[in-house]
């Protein structure tokens, strides 16, 4: 038994080795082992480690069956400590950050909300209802665009500009998911696809509208209102968030918005709704799921939060450009909604800033982002698809089986 | 030129492209049959085959071999590039399908994606963010046949993709191992109780596929004087275009798809703004979808795959 699961490991670490080598190995027509060298050995590492780990935890099971895995325990013990010190404690340190932080920090910090608030809005649409949708960042793109124009073009403000940005993301969301409401799996994913590049590519071709790959520049920052009444009449002084930490604190707000509202639909009769979608679309819809529109809703409540975060985005740069809105932004934000564990608010809050902040500790690494995070998404679906802190109920749904075997057994036993 | 000499130009260059287009087109057909997966990093493979050929035309160039071996230093650059290709193809199923084959599609998919960007940045790493020369073989001779200038290299690019074609065609009909894939697309539980073995006959897949593709790849980079590292993305999206019009797991219908996503194309850069023509195949691609799922000679089993 053993050394059969040997020589899989064996036969798997060869093919890996096939992938790797050459691709990191080679620059221009010189070889240089090293590099390919080390990033084998790593995943090499990892993929003997969890060998390991499973040949240990299968010698154990047979003893206690019900071990549970390090991260459940340590979510159990997180549990323990009233909720009001850890939630309290977390938003006290992001508040407190841009006191002790430097602006590249800050800057950085801001970058890591924009996309947790992106990964957020993806996991209505992923991990939630099980659509795999590739050009999310068409969304991003909307709502940059539509504050954008409205602030260039008519001079409205940011808050007035939002609301108009939400229905207008709502209303794409709607017309990229109407047509795929028939479609399941791959077919939606290649979809989507293409509805993603197709926005890019309007945004890049329609010149007199959106100013080509030249983009967009000169936006208003986001404002606050004060009322004045020094000067005999009431009037409104403006005060326009310019300074970085001005900006994190709007983003953080946006993003602890996100969270609560993320955070009860997925509790609600709707994330009830999606998460039956994503288990059985037959069943849900003999059960009186009314599938179509609840799919339709997946679609543009994601895109609602998608467009928010773009014209924050829009409005932070005060600049922007189709290119910012290429498909490999759709794959980080997917990346961080896998590593984070499909259907997981935590898990989504720690991969983003895994994702985003970790490559900009390492500067020098920087070409090697894009590569890691591809290793990372086939890694952790091989590995561990349920993600690093996953959803309780995507845990029991992808464990639950094993475990009501085992449990049958014991009760068959006795 | 005249019109009838600009229609046929224009048809030549839709028949050089569709070709090349159904090449690939029949790599996804092959896979998404026999896993029902779309194979995210066909593109990158391609792209991959491209590569190989311009580091093997490069250094036969050097020794000389373009002029003196004209027609064998064409036969080893398409070998080799078919052959390391093959390989990187069984490598990326062993690495990142294999372990998925029983687990939900989402991961699957997300998996392949996975292996699709990390293949894209690392030929960028190894082969450099730059367009690479490739050297151009088959120099400017060309036939004129009314007025439409077709070049040699066309005219051997269409030969060659037909070949390959044909030589599938009897591959998948005529031989034993093509029965298997076959009857594995159809029903896998089933062929594993007769005896056929699933995972050989997924890797004998996973090596045609690619190679084909990796062909194709040599073919654009010959034709278009240079390759690049994420020029396989927007190839991808338009061979699965074609797959897909034709009728996903329909070995003819790639190659009918193929070329008229290629004619779609040419025609509309020839009449049309050039910069719309890839919104153009997306819409075709999306239209497709939505009101013929099963594809122009798609069975109509394949409506249950949607």
């Amino acid at each position: 038994m053993v050394r059969q699961e040997l020589r899989k490991l064996a036969t798997y670490l060869f093919f890996l080795a096939i992938l790797i080598i050459p691709m990191l190995g080679f620059r221009s027509t010189s070889f240089e082992s090293q590099r390919a060298f080390k990033t084998l050995a790593v995943f090499s590492a990892i993929l003997v480690l969890n060998f390991v780990v499973k040949a240990f935890r299968r010698g154990r099971n047979t003893v206690r069956a019900k071990e549970k895995s390090w991260v459940e325990r340590a979510g159990e013990r997180i549990n323990q400590v009233p909720r009001i010190y850890t939630i309290g404690g977390l938003i006290l340190l992001a508040l407190t950050f841009p006191l002790i932080a430097n602006n590249y920090m800050i800057d950085v910090g801001i970058t890591c909300l924009i996309y947790i608030s992106l990964g957020l809005g993806l996991n209505i649409v992923v991990g939630l209802c099980g659509l795999l949708d590739l050009g999310y960042i068409a969304f991003y793109a909307v709502g940059a665009y539509t504050y954008s124009l409205l602030n260039l073009s008519l001079g409205l403000s940011f808050w007035a500009a939002l609301p108009i940005g939400i229905i207008l993301g709502m209303i794409c969301g709607c017309i990229i998911g109407y047509p795929t409401l028939k479609m399941r799996g791959d077919y939606l994913a290649i979809v989507t696809l293409g509805f993603g590049e197709i926005v890019r590519l309007v945004l890049n071709n329609w010149d007199s509208l959106t100013a080509g790959p030249n983009g967009l520049f000169g936006m208003k920052r986001p404002a606050l209102y004060f009322p004045d009444f020094t000067e005999g009449g009431l009037t409104w002084t403006t005060y326009y968030l310019k300074s970085l930490p001005a900006l994190y604190y709007l983003i953080l707000i946006i993003v602890i918005f996100t969270i609560i509202g993320v955070r009860r639909l997925d509790n609600s009769r709707i994330g009830r709704a999606w998460i039956a979608i994503r288990e059985d679309e037959t069943a849900a819809e003999l059960s009186g799921v009314p599938t179509i529109w609840i799919k339709l809703l997946a679609y543009a409540l994601g895109a609602a939060f998608a467009s928010v975060a773009g014209a924050f985005f829009a409005a932070k740069l005060s600049y922007t450009n189709p290119n910012f809105f290429l498909f490999m932004e759709s794959c980080i934000v997917l990346c961080i909604v896998v590593l984070g564990g499909v259907g997981s608010i935590p898990g989504i809050i720690v991969a983003g800033f895994i994702l985003i902040a970790v490559p900009e500790v390492f500067r020098g690494l920087e070409n090697y982002r894009m590569l890691a995070f591809g290793a990372i998404m086939t890694t952790m679906m091989v590995l561990k698809p349920e993600g690093l802190i996953p959803a309780s109920r995507r845990r029991r749904e992808i464990h639950g089986s094993d475990r009501h075997k085992q449990e049958a057994f014991d009760t068959s036993e006795h | 030129m005249d019109m009838t000499a600009i229609l046929l130009q224009q048809m030549v260059n839709a028949i050089f492209l569709g070709s090349i287009y159904a090449l690939i087109a029949l790599g996804y057909t092959m896979v998404y049959g026999i896993i029902e997966l779309i194979n995210f990093a066909h593109g990158e493979l391609f792209t991959a085959g491209a590569f190989i050929g311009v580091i093997v035309l490069t250094a036969l160039q050097q020794i000389g071999w373009v002029e003196s071996h004209f027609v064998l230093t064409l036969f080893i650059t398409f070998g080799l590039a078919m052959a390391y290709v093959a390989v990187l193809g069984v490598a990326v199923e062993h690495v990142a399908y294999k372990p998925l084959r029983n687990s939900s599609r989402l991961s699957a998919l997300l998996s392949a994606l996975g292996m699709s960007i990390f293949l894209s940045n690392g030929m960028m790493l190894s082969q450099g963010v730059s367009d690479r020369p490739y050297p151009q073989v088959f120099g400017l001779d060309a036939i004129e046949i009314f007025g439409a200038r077709i070049t040699n290299g066309q005219i051997f690019i269409v030969l060659l993709a037909i070949a390959l074609m044909v030589g599938l065609q009897l591959f998948v009909h005529r031989t034993r191992l093509g029965k298997a894939m076959r009857a594995t697309a159809q029903n896998r539980t089933m062929a594993r109780m007769l005896g056929i073995n699933i995972d050989q006959t997924i890797r004998i897949t996973f090596m045609i596929g690619p190679a084909l593709g990796a062909a194709a790849g040599v073919m654009v980079g010959l034709h278009y004087g240079a390759v690049r590292f994420d020029m396989g993305f927007i190839f991808m999206i338009k061979a699965f275009a074609a797959a897909i019009l034709g009728g996903i797991g329909s070995i003819p219908g790639a190659m009918l798809g193929g070329l008229i996503i290629g004619t779609i194309e040419v025609g509309w850069a020839a009449f049309l703004p050039s910069a719309w023509k890839d919104v153009t195949t997306f819409t075709v691609l999306i239209m497709v979808l939505y009101f013929k799922p099963s594809g122009l000679l798609g069975e109509s089993s394949s409506e249950a795959r949607v």
